[in-house]
């Protein structure tokens, strides 16, 4: 068993009298991939947002690496190494996507406001490093083609890149990925996993929102599935692929055959 | 090229004086020069992040009043019988003095509208500037109120070696404010291009995604606030030591819109944007003088700004930058990077 970093503990969330959340349990271990599944509704963004810190939650704990998390901003629950990447609101339009990585590039780049008005050395020496690295990121993500292009120009699947990209950019030691390959082609989504291994590879824990089966069936090292705000399920793919429960409420009887 | 035009531009400034001997524009140059640098001011929270101070001369009065009466000296009493009397300092100090006060009214304005922000924030900043101009009308015993603090000293600056120099003259006047515009320009210009302006503009174009890669939004649009006020605080010094005389006239309303409608027009979001805005709006009046009476010239102020708008929607200097970029090529986008193959074979 390896050492917890994700430890989400009876965790409820309520708006009004609606529940979005009811007493959730988990825990990711360091260098997992996790995957949270669940029909629409089923509270899966909810979780997310708790966990990052955009939400409170109404009772339960969250922690990570043995940090509370509860009443922490979102940017200081980054500050941890906690990054997460959104459904829809993935880039900065208006800046090219070289731009985009240097905002992302934000936790790495804090030299002091003055060194960087003066344009001293020190300054200037890290803003050349947050360029090669911004470009490095670039690569890896596969869009130099569009690093000069804004943002908002891209395609929906490239714009998903750009956010994955922005959130390694702030160099995670947990990414938390939301529908990343949502307006991506098989091709694209066969990619996506490529990279989302080499992210594991490189000690980062993820856990991950995903309505594609095959790819949350193929990458996942666990799955766990939540419907109506509760986990009615846990375990390997090969165990969530049987599970009765999870058939009759998400999967549907074709998805044993995924 | 841009830093070419950027020099070129100074090196005309700084010329005009040369060619130029009529006192009344030298006047009106000057004047415009101060509102520019309290435009840029501006421009640093509206264009970059995106707030809009509707009471940004609050900031700029405060650093005139504050200079002024650092200079004057005063004698004030207090409530519960103390007294604060203030012998007079030189200018110098009061310019300084006008930049850190303002400066803090700046920290406190954002820290109490920024947890709020957007329409809150304009609200928060018409009120603190209005607030801040019934205390200069009715503190008289400190500021006079509609009497004017008169006499205010001009600049005085040390010369290592070659003793005091005071500012008098509209020549020196003028070099005085260009002076104080370029270093103004460049430390913005430092500003957003640094990872603090870059937080900046994230917050601006997406606040959720910009937290969430860890900007700190309060830290960022506070300190955004705190150099925004301060800078316009050291304009309204200068304006105080060079016009002399100051009254509550300065806190008007209409003073911000003219800041804001330099910043709109130039091109907010752009360095250059309230120097070109400011030149024409802060001209305008000089041009129009011999053919119009004074309120007839709002009113072409405002088919001006409604005619650039038209034309150029996104303010002149974007709008023109826009027109005559050159599309990149492909090959060029992206600067060569030693170990960026490397990196690529390791992740294929």
């Amino acid at each position: 068993m390896t050492a917890i970093a994700l430890e989400v503990e009876k965790v409820a969330v309520h708006f009004g009298g609606l529940v979005a959340l009811s007493d959730m349990n988990f825990t990711v271990g360091e260098g997992e991939i996790v995957s949270l599944i669940g029909p629409n509704g089923a509270g899966k963004t909810t979780a997310f947002n708790v966990v990052t810190g955009f939400l409170d939650p109404t009772h339960g704990a969250v922690s990570y690496r043995g940090t509370s998390l509860n009443g922490l901003k979102p940017h200081q629950i980054a500050d941890l190494g906690l990054i997460r990447t959104f459904q829809r609101t993935s880039v900065f339009p208006n800046d090219t996507v070289y731009d985009n990585l240097l905002v992302g590039l934000h936790r790495q780049g804090r030299v002091s406001l003055l060194e960087a008005i003066m344009g001293l050395p020190r300054a200037r020496s890290s803003q050349r490093r947050l360029r090669e690295r911004a470009s490095e990121l670039v690569e890896w993500v596969g869009l130099e083609r569009r690093a000069h292009d804004l943002a908002g120009s891209l395609s929906y699947g490239e714009q998903r890149l750009v956010g994955v990209a922005l959130a390694l950019a702030a160099e995670p030691s947990m990414l938390l990925l939301d529908e990343p390959v949502s307006g991506m082609n098989a091709s694209e989504t066969h990619t996506f996993v490529q990279l989302v291994r080499n992210i594991r590879d490189r000690g980062v824990t993820i856990l991950l929102v995903e309505h594609d089966m095959p790819m949350v069936m193929s990458v996942s090292d666990r799955i766990v599935v939540l419907n109506y705000g509760r986990i009615i399920a846990e375990g390997t793919p090969n165990v969530i692929r049987n599970d009765p429960a999870v058939i009759e409420a998400y999967l549907g009887q074709g998805a044993t055959r995924a | 090229m841009k830093s070419a035009i950027a020099i070129l531009t100074v090196v005309a400034f700084a010329s005009v004086p040369l060619w130029l001997r009529d006192p009344y524009l030298m006047n009106a140059l000057i004047t415009t020069g101060i509102f520019i640098i309290g435009a840029m001011s501006l421009n640093l929270l509206l264009g970059f992040t995106g707030q809009l101070s509707l009471g940004h001369i609050a900031f700029f009065g405060i650093g005139a009043y504050v200079s002024a009466l650092t200079s004057l000296g005063f004698d004030v009493g207090l409530p519960f019988g103390f007294r604060i009397v203030h012998v007079p300092w030189p200018p110098i100090v009061g310019f300084v003095l006008a930049i850190v006060v303002a400066g803090l009214c700046g920290y406190l304005v954002g820290l109490l509208s920024f947890r709020v922000r957007g329409a809150y924030f304009v609200i928060v900043t018409i009120s603190f500037a209005e607030v801040v101009r019934l205390v200069a009308l009715n503190w008289v015993e400190l500021t006079q109120g509609p009497l004017a603090l008169t006499n205010i000293p001009s600049i005085t600056i040390g010369l290592p070696g070659l003793g005091d120099l005071t500012l008098r003259t509209k020549l020196q006047n003028y070099y005085l404010v260009l002076a104080v515009a370029v270093v103004t320009y460049v430390l913005i210009s430092r500003l957003v291009h640094s990872h603090f302006g870059r937080a900046m503009r994230g917050l601006m174009e997406n606040e959720t995604l910009a937290v969430s890669v860890g900007i700190d939004v309060t830290r960022t649009l506070t300190l955004a606030a705190v150099i925004s006020a301060g800078i316009a605080g050291a304009a309204g010094s200068l304006y105080a030591h060079y016009i002399r005389i100051i009254d509550p006239e300065v806190f008007a309303f209409i003073n911000t819109v003219t800041m804001v409608i330099m910043v709109i027009t130039g091109g907010k979001g752009s360095l250059a944007g309230p120097v070109v805005g400011g030149m024409i709006f802060g001209l305008l009046p000089v041009f129009l003088r011999p053919i119009m009476a004074p309120e007839a010239q709002w009113i072409a102020y405002g088919g001006v700004l409604i005619v650039i708008l038209f034309v150029l929607p996104r303010g002149i200097v974007p709008s023109l930058a826009l027109r005559f970029r050159k599309p990149k090529s492909r090959a060029e986008t992206l600067a060569p990077v030693a170990f960026s193959e490397r990196d690529a074979k390791e992740h294929a």
